[in-house]
């Protein structure tokens, strides 16, 4: 392991490489390398600025606007706050469980979206890195590179991602900032004319999602010395699961196995996350970091997101995907698989399901009809926990009796992946930066690791990797001793 | 033969006593309005409704209307005063209208859209105003109040509880509630009241409702400000 590499001895006296800001990945990221006169790696650390900010900004304002209001946490996963915070809700409003339609609805409305930022995550951000290599020229390493290159592939990446955000439009309203989801359930169905047309094209998804599964799995088993190994370490693994052990990505009860895939906790109910869950904060980090309570903040960390959940489940409640699951499981060889770089096989096996669900949801009749509003005891606190596109959501509010949010309290996906991802960058500088001069191939290389945790600051309006990447070498007393602008 | 008027250069009958607006209105011509309504006398603070008469900038809404008088509204120089006067109103107050439970049903919103104004130009005053929850049924989010006294006319003049009022001046202007806490729990606004069904922008609202009507299905998502202000009446 690479903890030592943390806080290095004599910091003081090291020189430091900052990669800001990552490319591709929203303003937010700095990646700060500590380097000694010989170039060797003392130190890595991931610098994330967290949204704090917002949980002060929802106090004190009404409960029904806190669904609309969080979707501006985020530009690329609006619905899944927007739905984590319904859900949470719900428990306000006594709508505990919501209507069968308004369940299906939302259920539709979030596989939409995970299909959706699935795809824009693997075809735009990260399919350019494995299809090129991550030392290719940056001039072809984007979208557009692929376009030319692999033309199947980009179009069917664009059509996924723009199939998913039909469903998100055709149930929540519209494609960004929609209102679908309510405290206590949904404000609209499916109409049959979406329906209709949704379900058009339901098949042809689910089979692009197939071929997209079976793309990365070549790139995988081609260089396995490369996607098995690459920045890779053992940790704990979260998520939701069904109460029967199944992949739910919309409800469910928590989940927690160790690093060799035993399970520490099960059937952990979501209004008791905080029996299970602390925030751990360091001096040098905005971000917390999260750990299991009964390990500490040590052994207590844990990766969320398409790799823990693929491997936290005990199987894929659609056919294909639980096909696909299995391969998986098997290409571990008894193992839990741990390399960032399989995030993205585990993320195209779950594309693929959330295609499957929702070509079968587009047939349930309680998407276009039935009530669309439960009510029941009012209640003063809802927790809502979903798996969102990047791992486990939870939205935790309490409501005052005159209706405003008197506590909010939200831990979001690339909150729980801190010690993950801080973990892939120390091992990915240890590995492939010490010892060795900088250049922008291995300066990638860090950034590859990052990205396949698919951080919520990746940014759509980046994809085509034109971000400028700032190097910054430093003396870590904060004298800039060069820097390097790469637009 | 009655007596004329001509609005931007087509002629329009009124009869004494009528504003510009109002006989406009019966002609079918719109002109933009916020602090105007239909039941009220005019109050002539939001300005929306300037016209131009004579090389003069006037408020329609007050400005009775005059034989042979030259009214210019629907021109760009009009327009553009009134879409700064709207930009001066969204940094008055604190309007965040992607997330306010009022769009699509808000006047202030509507007019933005249908006046063309596609971006801030003044720096955001960020005024401080709490909201008031302590109602059972009514919320006051005193970040968008744009000072119409919709609510105080309609409370004191039709109500008979004068539950509201303005005061102070200038840019410390601001609504309160009538009440020796200032608590809106502790006046005898019910929601049914016309005051609490009134205002034209999202500060009084009935509480528990927010998103329950779908953005997009609401009443300026589907109809433009300058047609629904004339079929309803408002
Ligand atoms: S609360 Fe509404 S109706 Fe009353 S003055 Fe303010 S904007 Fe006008
Ligand atoms: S409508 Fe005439 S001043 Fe407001």
């Amino acid at each position: 392991m690479t903890a030592e590499l943390e806080t290095a001895e004599g910091r003081e006296t090291l020189r430091k490489v900052a990669i800001d800001p990552v490319s591709r990945i929203e303003g937010h990221g700095r990646v700060t390398l500590l380097i000694d006169d010989d170039d060797q790696v003392c130190e890595a650390r991931l610098h994330i600025v967290e949204f704090r900010g917002f949980e002060v900004f929802i106090q004190g304002r009404p409960y029904w606007e806190v669904p609309v209001m969080v979707q501006r946490l985020c530009g690329i996963c609006p619905v899944s706050h927007h739905l984590a915070a319904s859900k949470a809700l719900d428990r306000v409003v006594g709508a505990v469980p919501p209507s069968p339609a308004a369940i299906q609805l939302r259920r539709l409305m979030h596989y939409g979206q995970i299909l959706q930022s699935h795809a824009l995550h693997f075809f735009h951000l990260s399919s350019p890195d494995m299809l090129f290599g991550f030392e290719a020229e940056l001039g072809k390493r984007n979208i557009v590179g692929v376009a030319e290159a692999y033309p199947d592939v980009a179009r069917q990446g664009v059509l996924l991602r723009k199939f998913g955000q039909e469903v998100i439009r055709a149930t929540a309203g519209k494609r960004i900032h929609g209102t679908g989801a309510v405290p206590g359930g949904m404000n609209r169905h499916l109409s049959l004319a979406d329906r209709d047309a949704l379900r058009a094209d339901a098949d042809q998804m689910v089979a692009w999602s197939q071929a997209a599964v079976e793309l990365v799995k070549r790139l995988h088993r081609a260089d396995p010395g490369l996607y098995d190994v690459f920045g890779v370490f053992r940790s704990g693994l979260a998520s939701l699961v069904r109460a029967d052990g199944a992949m739910d990505l919309y409800d469910g009860v928590l989940r927690f196995r160790d690093g060799d895939g035993g399970i520490i906790l099960d059937q952990v109910p979501d209004q008791n996350y905080r029996q299970v869950l602390q925030e751990d904060v360091k001096s040098w980090s905005y971000m917390k970091f999260p750990y299991l309570m009964e390990r500490g903040p040590d052994l207590g960390w844990y990766k969320v997101g398409p790799l823990a959940r693929v491997q936290n489940c005990d199987f894929i409640p659609s056919p294909l995907a639980e096909i696909e699951r299995r391969e998986f499981i098997d290409h571990g060889k008894g193992d839990v698989i741990h390399a960032p770089l399989a995030y993205h096989w585990a993320r195209m096996i779950e594309m693929l399901h959330a295609a499957e669900v929702i070509r079968d949801l587009l047939d349930d009749p309680a998407c276009t009809a039935g009530e669309l509003m439960a009510q029941g005891t009012r209640g003063k606190e809802g927790v809502g926990i979903i798996e969102a596109p990047r791992g486990t959501l939870i939205h935790h509010y309490q409501v005052g009796d005159d209706d405003l949010v008197t506590m909010c309290n939200l831990i979001v996906s690339t909150t729980h992946n801190n010690q993950a991802m801080n973990t892939a960058v120390r091992e990915v500088a240890k590995r492939y930066l010490s010892g060795r001069k900088l250049t922008e191939g291995l300066l990638n290389h860090i950034e590859v690791a990052i990205r396949a945790f698919d951080p919520c600051l990746s940014c759509a309006t980046h994809a085509l990797g034109q971000m400028p990447l700032v190097v910054e070498l430093a003396a870590a007393n904060g004298e800039v001793i060069d820097r390097v602008v790469r637009d | 033969m009655s007596k004329q008027f001509l609005f931007d250069g087509r002629p329009v009958a009124f009869e004494d006593g009528q504003t510009i607006l109002q006989a406009a209105r019966v002609a079918g011509h719109y002109i933009p309005h916020l602090c105007w309504h239909p039941d009220f006398p005019p109050h002539g603070s939001c300005k929306l409704c300037i016209v131009k008469v004579a090389g003069r900038h006037v408020s329609s809404c007050a400005m009775p209307a005059k034989e042979g008088m030259e009214v210019e509204s629907n021109t760009p120089e009009i327009n553009g005063e009134r879409r700064a006067l709207l930009q001066m109103l969204f940094v008055e107050g604190n309007h965040f209208c992607p997330s306010c439970e009022k769009s699509g049903n808000c006047q202030l919103q509507a007019l933005a859209y249908d006046l063309e104004m596609t971006g801030e130009r003044f720096a955001h005053f960020f005024p401080e105003r709490p909201v008031d929850a302590s109602h059972p049924d009514v919320l006051l989010d005193f970040n968008r109040c744009i000072f119409c006294e919709l609510c105080v006319r309609a409370s004191r003049d039709v109500d008979g509880k004068n539950v509201f009022a303005l005061t102070e001046r200038g840019i410390n202007k601001h609504l309160v509630v009538n009440a020796e806490s200032g608590r809106l729990a502790d006046t005898d606004l019910a929601a049914d009241d016309l005051a609490a069904n009134i205002c034209p922008v999202g500060v009084i609202l009935k509480k528990r409702v927010g998103f329950a009507k779908p953005i997009g299905e609401r009443t300026y998502d589907v109809k433009p400000i300058h047609l629904v202000a004339m079929e309803d009446g408002k």
